[in-house]
């Protein structure tokens, strides 16, 4: 169906006015349903992501000639630089210690920011962990004590370490 | 193993009960923390042990935590897909989680806690996804609710956190509070009125953005919009949370005003219109799960605009769950073809509409 405006294009838009109680339908194409005021199409939410692996792509082309950092791997989990590009997605938490330059800049350009300004955390003090230190080095004295003949000594750690266990 | 929705406290839809703000216009508040366990590489990069453990240091900690000291456990990795379909279609866990998103297969460890209006659920694209679901328009309820749930998990589990950037996703665009609060919400005035074009871009003029029924990545049907903030770094959560419910409070203005737009200029028509959706669900013999949508959301307009008096929101919100493929073939105990599905949704949906008939029109 051709537009009942321009009679040019097709038409792709079905325009229904109101006027006083009576419905009107006009058959439009875009264009001079725009010239009407008429949305044609959703405005689309912007995706960042999108434009931020874009912009690590570009970042990485750059900075990498000079610094080598498309090389750069993540200590903890191996992810790379081109990983990220591939996945958007980060390995762990480390990857933020060890790609820090680059992320500072690209959630500047995501979020507008780079500083977190919302709750602080303190993570909890594992107990495990510390009972483990501590009977870790309670150990240690121990085979230096057992070493150095130091019998007395020896007893006492083995007991302290008999209670912790 | 097929999963006992009855082990939840009002089969996880308590949400759908209409009881919030607005119920009529807003259909309910989510809120989510997106957090991870310190130690660990990130979900998609961990191992199947690396996960296993992850899951089984959460256990530990939800089982210490008086708000989900009731809380049911599912494993997804133990479930069918058709459970797993179910547990999506009401909200309950993500796409990703349940393994029916093609790019994200079903992972080991993925599992969810649920609780009366919480959830968290584990090995999601990060450690853990904590949520909390409101009905209505209650966004300072939602959030009251998971931020305790946070700070007492957080207390028994060391979280991910960095000094400068906040708490550490695997998406950037997570990243900092790991926050993202939505609301569910019917605009068919603004839709009808072809106004909301207008909305929509000024919504992301103001740092909040929009997406489907059923988050990101899925489609506007319906009318339903999801709207969320945009970013989560750099503002705290109390500023983010002001954003959305100044905006929001502005669309349901807007939304109204259309409403009343309408009534007014073209009372009969939009009347016509309203009862021929309602007509329609409640004699057809099929329906597509698109059709069901569309003329649900004309019936829950002539519901608002108190054309239709004697349906409950209540009623119309367990259509939207309950009128979907997994549900139907749950509740026929079987799997179902296409077009099965279409007359089983018929069927429920004409069931549904004729207990409530009674004094309707």
């Amino acid at each position: 169906m051709l537009c009942e405006t321009c009679r040019e294009r097709d038409a792709v838009v079905q325009l229904t006015t109101i006027e006083n109680n009576g419905v009107h339908q006009l058959n439009l194409c875009e264009q001079c349903a725009a010239e009407r005021g008429v949305e044609t199409t959703l405005a689309k939410p912007k995706h960042p992501l999108g434009e931020f692996l874009q912009e690590v792509h570009q970042q990485v082309a750059t900075a990498g000639a000079a610094k080598g950092a498309e090389g750069l791997r993540c200590s903890f989990c191996n992810t790379t630089m081109a990983d990220f590009r591939a996945t958007g997605r980060w390995g762990c938490a480390r990857c933020y210690t060890n790609f820090e330059v680059g992320i500072r800049e690209l959630l500047r350009r995501v979020h507008g920011n780079h500083r977190h300004v919302g709750r602080a955390y303190r993570a909890p003090v594992s107990e495990t962990l510390e009972r483990q230190a501590v009977l870790g080095e309670l150990r240690d004295r121990l085979r230096r004590a057992i070493e150095s003949e130091q019998f007395e000594l020896a007893a006492d750690l083995r007991d302290r370490i008999r209670v912790m266990e | 193993m097929t999963v006992d929705l009855s082990l939840l406290p009002d089969g996880g839809v308590g949400w759908l009960d209409a009881s919030g703000a607005h119920s009529d216009i807003v259909l309910s508040t989510r809120i989510r923390f997106a957090r991870n366990v310190d130690g660990y590489a990130f979900t998609g990069r961990a191992r199947d042990g690396e996960r296993l453990r992850v899951l089984a240091q959460v256990r530990e900690a939800v089982a210490g935590i008086s708000s989900l000291r009731e809380a049911v456990m599912y494993r997804l990795d133990e479930l069918p897909p058709t459970s797993r379909a179910l547990l999506h279609e009401r909200h309950l866990v993500s796409k990703e989680l349940a393994g029916l998103d093609v790019q994200h297969p079903l992972r080991s460890g993925a599992a969810v806690f649920l609780a009366d209006g919480l959830g968290v659920m584990v090995n999601e694209e990060d450690h853990l996804r904590l949520q909390a679901l409101r009905s209505g328009f209650a966004l300072h309820e939602a959030f009251a609710a998971i931020d305790k749930l946070d700070r007492d998990l957080g207390a028994r589990l060391p979280y991910s956190f960095h000094g400068e950037f906040g708490f550490l996703t695997a998406c950037p665009t997570n990243v900092g509070t790991g926050m993202r609060a939505s609301v569910l919400i019917h605009l068919p005035g603004l839709v009808l009125t072809k106004e909301i074009g207008k909305v929509l871009t000024s919504l992301q003029q103001m740092g909040l953005t929009y997406r489907g029924l059923y988050g990101e990545g899925s489609e506007v049907v319906g009318n339903f919009f999801q709207i969320s903030n945009q970013t989560t770094l750099g503002r705290s959560e109390e500023e983010l949370l002001d954003q959305l419910l100044r905006v929001v409070g502005h669309v349901v203005e807007r939304e109204a005003e259309a409403r009343r737009v309408l009534l007014r200029d073209a009372g009969y028509i939009i009347e016509d219109k309203l009862w021929r959706a309602y007509g329609t669900l409640r004699y057809a013999r099929s329906l597509s799960f698109e059709e069901a949508m569309n003329y649900l959301s004309g019936v829950r307009l002539a519901v608002g605009l108190k054309l239709i008096s004697s349906l409950s929101v209540y009623t119309l919100n367990k259509l939207l769950i309950f009128s979907q493929a997994a549900h139907l073939a749950f509740a026929e105990g079987r799997a179902l073809t296409e077009s099965e599905t279409n007359l089983a949704r018929a069927r429920y949906v004409r069931k549904a509409l004729e207990q409530e008939a009674g004094s309707v029109g």
